[in-house]
C-alpha cells in the first residue's frame, strides 16, 4: 500500500466547485449524494472544455491527412497517449493502447490467445490449449471472467481460480497450487469493485514469474483511486477504463510490456492497424496502432489526457496520492459510520486497510428480515441519495458470501464526509420505511 | 412522499405475508428465471389440469416488489382458464408497460392494481414482471409439451422482457 503520511490534503470543496453535476438537485429539492463512483465517475468542466474545444477548434480524422486540422487532432490524440503513459509509469508511449473500455482492453489480450495459432511462431507465449491453465480470482467483475471462460471454450484450456476469505480477501493460502508450471496466463482485478480489497498485485505476480505465465491486471478501479505505476507492480498487461477516472465514456487503455506487444497477434482488423495492404494479405502496423483498428475515439481520448492532468495537478501537484489519501480518510470514516447502522454487515474488508472506498452491504430491518438492496437503494434515492444496488457484474462474489445482492456505495476524490453521514441518515429513514 | 405510490400498502402486505410461496407436487413444468441486472431469481413451478391453472408455487430471491408480485400473481392465476390466466398476463404487462398513463381495471386485475405507481419506475417494471414471466414460460412449455410431463428450462434462463431491455 502507498504511503499517504505527509500528503498535502484535497480541499474537497473546492474539488467539487470543478464537478458542475455536483450542484444538481434531485426529486424536487435534494441534493444530489453520488455515491455510485465505481459505476462511473462525474467528470470536471476541464474534461468536457477540452472535448467541446477539440470538437469546436480541432476536429479532424487522425494519422490520415496533410492538411491543419488533421495534423493538430493527431497531435492532440497522440498526446493524450503520452499523459496516459506517464499516469500509469508506463516506460514507452508505444505500450498504451486506446480500447472503447476496460472490457475490450481485457477482450483484447484473451483474443489474443485464441489467435495465437493462425499467427506467426513468434507468437508462441499466446498459444494456448488442452492441458493449459488460466487462472483468475473469484473476485472479478465479469469483465475479466466471461473473456477468459470464453478463451478456454475456445482453445480447451482450464479455467481455476483463487478464492477468497470471509473478511474479503484474496486467498493466497494455495496459490503455488493454483498457479503453477501449467498456468499459461494469470488474471486478476487489482482493486475489487464490490468488495472494495485491494489485491497484492505484486505477490501473485512474483508467483506468475516463477512459472512463466503472463500476468494481466484489471485495474479499472485502481487507477482512479491509487497512484498506480505498472512497472513496480511487475506486470504484463494492464487495463483501466476512462470513465472511472474522471474521463468520458467510450475510452479506456490497454498497457503491455512493448515486447509482448509486438509479438501479439491484432484482434480487430482494419484501416489504421496495417502496414501494407494486398488482396490476398496484409502486414501489421507495430503496437499500439496495431491494436487500434478504424477511426479511434478521438475527443474521448483528448478527454482522458484532460482527465489525467486534472487529476496529476491536484492538491498542489500531489495529484493521485492526495486523491488516495482522501478517499482512504473517507473509507475509514464509512466503515466507522456503518458500523453505527442497526441491522447493517458488510461484505468485504471491515477495515481500511488495503481496502478502497466501494463499500457493499446488507441491511435488515428492525423485525431482523433483510431489507432487499433493491428496496434500500430506492428509498435512499427518494432521498437524492445514489447508490448502486445488484450483484454489480460480480455475481461470483455474491454466491461466494451466499448473499442475492448487495447496495454499494462508491466514494470519489469529490465525495464528502457529509455526504456518508448523509448516507448514515438515510439507512436509518430505509429501516423505518420497512419497520412496520 | 411520492414513494408511497410504488410502495402501496397492499404491495408490502404481500411482501410481509406472501400467498402460496414454496415449492409444491406435482408440478408439470419448472423454470427458472432471473433479473441479471439486480440479482433477483425465482423458481416456479405450474400444474395444470386440463385445461386450467390447478396450481402455482413459487421460491424465490428478491425485493418487495418482485416478491409481492409473485404473491398476487399466484392469486390471480391460479383456478383460471389458461386462456383467462394469459389475458391477465396480457392486462398486467400492458400496465406494466404504460408508464403510468393507464387507470387499472380493478375487476380485472384485483391487486395487481397496486402495481400501477411501479410503472413509473423503469428500473422496477422487471420486478414487477418477473414472477409473471416466470410462469407464463412454464405454462407455455407444459401447453407445447405433447406429454405434459414437465421440464424444466435450463438454469438462468432469461424471460424475453431481459433480453430487450
Ligand atoms: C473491476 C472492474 N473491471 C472492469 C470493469 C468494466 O469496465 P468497463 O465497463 O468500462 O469496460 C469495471 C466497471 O464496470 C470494474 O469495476
Amino acid at each position: 500500500m502507498t504511503d499517504l503520511a505527509g500528503v498535502p490534503e484535497l480541499d474537497v470543496e473546492l474539488v467539487r466547485k470543478d464537478f458542475p453535476i455536483l450542484d444538481r438537485m434531485v426529486h424536487g429539492d435534494k441534493p444530489l449524494v453520488y455515491l455510485d463512483s465505481a459505476a462511473t465517475s462525474q467528470k470536471p468542466r476541464a474534461v468536457l472544455d477540452a472535448e467541446r474545444e477539440y470538437y469546436e477548434l480541432h476536429n479532424a480524422n487522425v494519422h490520415r491527412g496533410i492538411h491543419v486540422l488533421a495534423e493538430e487532432a493527431t497531435a492532440l490524440y497522440e498526446a493524450a497517449r503520452d499523459k496516459v503513459a506517464a499516469f500509469v509509469g508506463a516506460p514507452d508511449r508505444h505500450e498504451v493502447v486506446f480500447t472503447k473500455n476496460s472490457s475490450e482492453a481485457l477482450n483484447l489480450v484473451a483474443y489474443a490467445f485464441s489467435n495465437a495459432a493462425a499467427h506467426g511462431p513468434e507468437a508462441e507465449r499466446f498459444r494456448l490449449g488442452p492441458g493449459d491453465q488460466v487462472v483468475v480470482t473469484e473476485m472479478e467483475h465479469h469483465s475479466n471472467l466471461v473473456p477468459w471462460q470464453m478463451l478456454c471454450q475456445r482453445t480447451g484450456a482450464t479455467l481455476r481460480w483463487l478464492g477468497l476469505t470471509d473478511d474479503g480477501r484474496l486467498d493466497l493460502s494455495n496459490l503455488d497450487e493454483v498457479v503453477n508450471e501449467r498456468t499459461k496466463v494469470v488474471s486478476m482485478v487489482h482493486q475489487s469493485n464490490i468488495l472494495g480489497t485491494v489485491n497484492p498485485v505484486a505477490a501473485v505476480a512474483a508467483r506468475a514469474r516463477e512459472v512463466g505465465a503472463l500476468v494481466v491486471v484489471d485495474g479499472s478501479q485502481s487507477v482512479p483511486h491509487l497512484p498506480v505505476d505498472v512497472t513496480a507492480l511487475g506486470v504484463d498487461f494492464f487495463a483501466f477504463t476512462g470513465h472511472k477516472m474522471c474521463g468520458p465514456t467510450g475510452i479506456g487503455v490497454l498497457w503491455g510490456r512493448r515486447e509482448l506487444l509486438e509479438v501479439m497477434p491484432p484482434f480487430l482488423g482494419g484501416g489504421e492497424m496495417i502496414e501494407l495492404v494486398t488482396m490476398e494479405a496484409s502486414t501489421y502496423a507495430p503496437p499500439p496502432h496495431r491494436f487500434e483498428a478504424g477511426t479511434p475515439m478521438i475527443s474521448q481520448a483528448v478527454g482522458l489526457g484532460a482527465a489525467v492532468d486534472y487529476l496529476t495537478g491536484l492538491a498542489g501537484g500531489a495529484g493521485m496520492a492526495a486523491v488516495a489519501a482522501h478517499e482512504h480518510a473517507l473509507t475509514e470514516h464509512a466503515l466507522r459510520r456503518l458500523a453505527e447502522v442497526p441491522g447493517l454487515r458488510i461484505i468485504g474488508p471491515t477495515d481500511a486497510v488495503d481496502r478502497g472506498g466501494a463499500i457493499s452491504f446488507l441491511l435488515a430491518g428492525k423485525d431482523g428480515r433483510a431489507i432487499h438492496p433493491h428496496d434500500v437503494g430506492q428509498v435512499l434515492d427518494e432521498q437524492g441519495i445514489a447508490v448502486r444496488v445488484g450483484h454489480h457484474c460480480a455475481r461470483p462474489v455474491c454466491l461466494r458470501y451466499g448473499v442475492p445482492a448487495t447496495t454499494r456505495a462508491s466514494f470519489h476524490l469529490y465525495t464528502t464526509t457529509g455526504e456518508i453521514d448523509a448516507l448514515v441518515e438515510g439507512l436509518a429513514a430505509v429501516r423505518r420505511f420497512f419497520g412496520a | 412522499m411520492k414513494l408511497d405510490s410504488m410502495y402501496q400498502e397492499i404491495i408490502l402486505d404481500h411482501y410481509r405475508n406472501p400467498h402460496h410461496r414454496g415449492l409444491r407436487e406435482p408440478f408439470d413444468a419448472e423454470v427458472h428465471h432471473v433479473n441479471p441486472t439486480c440479482g433477483d431469481e425465482v423458481t416456479l413451478r405450474v400444474k395444470i389440469v386440463d385445461d386450467t391453472v390447478a396450481d402455482v408455487s413459487y421460491e424465490g430471491e428478491g425485493c418487495s416488489i418482485s416478491q409481492a408480485s409473485a404473491s398476487v400473481m399466484t392469486d390471480l392465476v391460479i383456478g383460471k382458464s389458461i386462456g383467462d390466466a394469459m389475458a391477465l398476463e396480457r392486462e398486467f404487462l400492458a400496465l406494466m408497460q404504460s408508464r403510468g398513463t393507464v387507470e387499472p381495471d380493478e375487476d380485472v386485475l384485483e391487486d395487481a392494481i397496486a402495481f400501477a405507481g411501479v410503472s413509473k419506475y423503469p428500473a422496477r417494471v422487471k420486478c414487477a414482471l418477473l414472477s409473471w414471466m416466470a410462469w407464463k414460460d412454464a405454462t407455455a412449455q407444459v401447453v407445447d409439451s405433447p406429454a405434459a410431463g414437465g421440464g424444466a428450462a435450463p438454469e438462468g434462463s432469461v424471460p424475453e422482457q431481459e433480453k430487450q431491455a
